[in-house]
């Protein structure tokens, strides 16, 4: 069976995966994991440039905007106002439309603020932005999202860096079931059974950076998320056999001895 | 000799001076910012990488320039 692309804004991308850009080591090392991980999505946030240190590499000499989507970020705004103006400068960077909102409420667990995330949500449609929302796991918040003209919701799986894997399994499948948008967990995965188990619950794409980029060896687990991420959505088309409480043996007994 | 009139203006949250009828391309000249991969904005409000000849810096300016770092 012949899967169909992750759509977004009517715009097809091979993989399923996106991933972060933060918290490696190095660019090499980012581009690196970026490659084996198949990605075709990046995020990147958007901060001032560094005048006394000219010299200093820039993810752009790293990774090229022409073969990779960039995606940028809204990170560390705690309002609409900000949010907006980094994204009217991101766009003005280089034409960029497609971009994660990300409005947080609280630094320390780093939730998403939901009423500037739905008002963000709003402006920046109406500026013609194609907004993915960075959102908590709440159906009705999720449905008011795409009201406001949202073009993919991204619930998170558990707080932003955490790594815990998906704590809501019941409330990621009713946003599924509700809507008909690219639905993508952003946030919270830590190992690449979480990514499958994502996939597996109908979710069309997952975004990860940390549980990538932290780990002891960045470019093995990118391979791993890319296989997770496949594996998982594979899983979920084939239709999994339904759970019985009892067994049921795999070898007939006829014949039996 | 006659001292050429400076003013201060605030890049990227730094004081620095410069004299006036100073042009946002000469500044962004002095500060070797390559105009590609960046966004440029003064008082809060984004320029046009265009128009910045015609753009000539005032005391108390504040710019911001930016670009795409590593994020999540």
């Amino acid at each position: 069976m012949v899967d169909r692309k992750l759509k977004i804004a009517n715009k097809n991308f091979k993989s399923r995966l996106i991933v972060g850009t933060g918290k490696y080591r190095n660019f090499r090392e980012c581009s690196n994991a970026i490659k084996v991980s198949g990605a075709d999505i990046v995020t990147v946030a958007v901060r001032r440039v560094n005048i006394s240190d000219k010299n200093k590499a820039r993810l752009m000499d790293y990774i090229d905007p022409k073969k990779i989507t960039y995606l940028p970020n809204t990170a560390g705004c705690f309002n609409a106002e900000d949010a907006i103006r980094t994204l009217r400068l991101a766009r003005e960077i280089g034409g960029w439309k497609l971009v994660k909102l990300e409005v947080l409420g609280d630094k320390k667990n780093l939730f998403p603020e939901m009423i500037e995330t739905l008002r963000s949500t709003e402006l920046l449609t109406k500026e013609g932005f194609k907004v993915m929302v960075y959102c908590n796991d709440d159906p009705l918040m999720a449905k008011r999202l795409e009201n406001a003209g949202a073009v993919a919701i991204m619930p998170l799986a558990a707080p932003i860096g955490s790594g815990l894997g998906i704590q809501n399994k019941v409330n990621i499948k009713i946003i599924r079931q509700q809507t008909k948008l690219p639905l993508i967990i952003d946030a919270g995965i830590g190992q690449a059974s979480d990514a499958s188990i994502a996939m597996e619950l109908g979710c069309d794409g997952v975004l990860i950076n940390t549980a990538i980029a932290k780990a002891k060896n960045p470019i093995q687990m990118a391979e791993a998320m890319k296989l997770a991420v496949i594996s998982g959505r594979k899983s979920f088309l084939s239709g999994r056999i339904k759970p019985n409480l009892f067994g049921s043996a795999s070898t007939t007994n006829k014949g039996i001895i | 000799m006659k001292v050429k009139n400076k003013i201060k203006i605030t890049v990227n949250g730094k004081q620095i001076q410069v004299i006036s009828n100073f042009s946002m391309k000469r500044l962004m000249a002095k500060l070797k910012i390559p105009l590609n991969k960046i966004a440029i904005e003064l008082n809060k409000k984004i320029i046009d990488k265009k128009r910045i000849s015609k753009i000539y810096l005032q005391k108390g300016d504040k710019i911001e320039i930016v670009h795409f770092i590593g994020g999540g």
